[in-house]
């Protein structure tokens, strides 16, 4: 095979564009509000409220029982169809939050369990409430031990956006696909793709080793 | 280090001799009483109706068998173990009635009378020995930085941890650990001192330094609950001793009393156990 570097190099530009003005931003937004909502329901299932932590875990079983595609098209197709009608973006940002909840709730509910019972009971004998020694004592503590697995949700998710494409997000894969369907050269562009991916994948990688040197600066090596 | 009023040894008793104040007129005027504390797990009647009351200055150990309730009792006192049934009452302060609800309100409260010192230490990991000290004068007690900074700063240099303020717990010895434990009790100026058999997890040569400072604190007046099973530092330091088996209080009285010449026979076997473990 006979392969077009100029197309490649020309191509680039653009993946990478589409990457950094697309599958980032969606994935670091989805990551964020996913984390957000993954705390509460972690909470939600220690609380020890028999309503809230069925919520909770129905929710996860919910999320994690279904496909992703799945979702984001009940969510970017089906919705209107009762009258919900959402933009590609925020669609996928809603997609891929709540997906993303429902994997890490689990993480950080097993994070915080983790956690010695001393340590809370430090917390109490100190004088602090429930939500101050969460807080201050075990999230902290249950952080440098979700670092890894949180790694992995994130990792997962940015390749997991590719698919937003099929909702007309304007990303990395999109734009690969768009220069794939006018030069004709698919092999080429979607191997390119597949290289921009892994380049980004690699650098968030080494973001997540020092991530975890830092929080665990305080454990005997 | 020394406890500042209402703590102060009460009138009749010197710092320097706190067993005075147990025989004197302490006794009347209980720091805290317990009465008729019920605790079960399932079917394990753990505690079945306890009382206690521990007078201003005085260091009350409490000694018994493993299993006997005598850990209970502590985490009773500062509600880390709801009893099923009782009353803690602190004088000026709380007093809670259990067996029916008791809210997060009252448990703070018996919480904020008590200091703990834990077994197994239980420092924050992920803090250094100086953020441990100050967590709960600064968080809790919301006392300024730069105040709970230069007290906790005194403490440490007491008990000779000045230079280790900024390293992480397991950077420590398990006694230098324990200091700090004692140190981060200390430090929120409780009323009342727990422990909960603080020297068990340490290796032999790092008992001393530890059961140092505790004595160095009952010399300058603490009011103490101690679970312990080193005798000979009961006999020292103790103004009372409390043996406890199989969920009750079976003989209390002045150490030598207790430890020499025991009145029950649970008590002088115990007693003989501990000291002849061949």
């Amino acid at each position: 095979m006979d392969v077009d570097w100029e197309l490649f190099w020309t191509s680039l530009w653009p993946i990478v564009q589409g990457g950094l003005t697309g599958t980032i931003p969606l994935s670091l937004a989805s990551f964020a509000l996913g984390l957000l909502l993954a705390l509460v329901v972690a909470l939600m299932r220690l609380s020890g409220n028999a309503v809230l932590a069925a919520l909770g875990r129905a929710y996860v079983s919910i999320i994690r029982g279904t496909p992703l595609l799945v979702q984001l098209f009940v969510i970017f197709y089906g919705l209107p169809s009762i009258g919900i009608v959402i933009p590609p973006w925020p669609s996928a940002i809603i997609a891929f939050s709540l997906n993303v909840g429902g994997y890490a709730a689990e993480i950080i509910r097993a994070a915080i369990l983790s956690v010695p019972k001393g340590q809370w009971e430090a917390g109490h004998t100190i004088g602090m409430s429930r939500g101050l020694t969460l807080r201050r004592v075990i999230l902290p503590q249950a952080a440098r031990v979700s670092v890894p697995p949180l790694s992995n949700t994130f990792i997962s998710l940015v390749k997991d956006t590719s698919l937003a494409s099929l909702i007309l997000v304007t990303e990395l894969f999109r734009q690969a696909q768009e220069i794939a369907a006018f030069s004709q050269e698919f092999m080429l562009l979607y191997l390119e793709a597949a290289l921009v991916y892994w380049v980004f994948c690699l650098v968030l990688s080494s973001g997540q080793t020092r991530l975890e040197r830092r929080l665990g600066r305080y454990v005997a090596h | 280090m020394s406890p500042t009023d209402p703590r102060t040894p009460s009138e009749g008793g010197t710092p320097s001799d706190p067993r005075t104040q147990s025989e004197g007129g302490g006794a009347n005027d209980p720091i805290v009483a317990v009465t008729e504390l019920r605790k079960s797990f399932g079917e394990n009647h753990v505690l079945k109706s306890i009382d206690l009351s521990v007078a201003q200055g005085q260091v009350l150990a409490l000694i018994g068998p493993s299993g006997s309730g005598k850990t209970t009792v502590l985490r009773c006192l500062n509600g880390l173990e709801i009893p099923d049934g009782g009353r803690v009452a602190f004088r000026a302060g709380p007093s809670v009635e259990f067996g029916r609800p008791v809210s997060r309100r009252q448990l703070a409260a018996l919480r904020d009378r008590s200091g703990m010192v834990f077994q197994h230490y239980n420092l924050f990991p992920h803090r250094t020995v100086l953020e441990n000290v100050i967590e709960g004068p600064v968080q809790v007690q919301k006392r300024p930085k730069d105040e709970a900074v230069r007290e906790a700063e005194d403490l440490l240099r007491r008990v000779g941890l000045q230079d280790k303020k900024d390293q992480y717990p397991h950077q420590l010895s398990g006694g230098q650990q324990q200091r700090v434990g004692i140190v981060r009790a200390l430090a929120l100026k409780p009323a009342l001192l727990l422990f909960d058999e603080p020297t068990s997890a340490l290796d032999p040569e790092l008992v001393g330094e530890v059961l140092h400072v505790i004595k160095e604190l009952a010399d300058e007046g603490w009011t103490m609950v101690m679970v312990t099973h080193e005798l000979a530092f009961a006999r020292e330091v103790a103004t009372e001793v409390v043996f406890m088996d199989g969920g009750v209080v079976v003989e209390r009285g002045h150490p030598d009393q207790v430890l020499r010449d025991p009145r029950e026979e649970r008590t002088r076997q115990f007693v003989h156990r501990l000291l002849n473990p061949f």
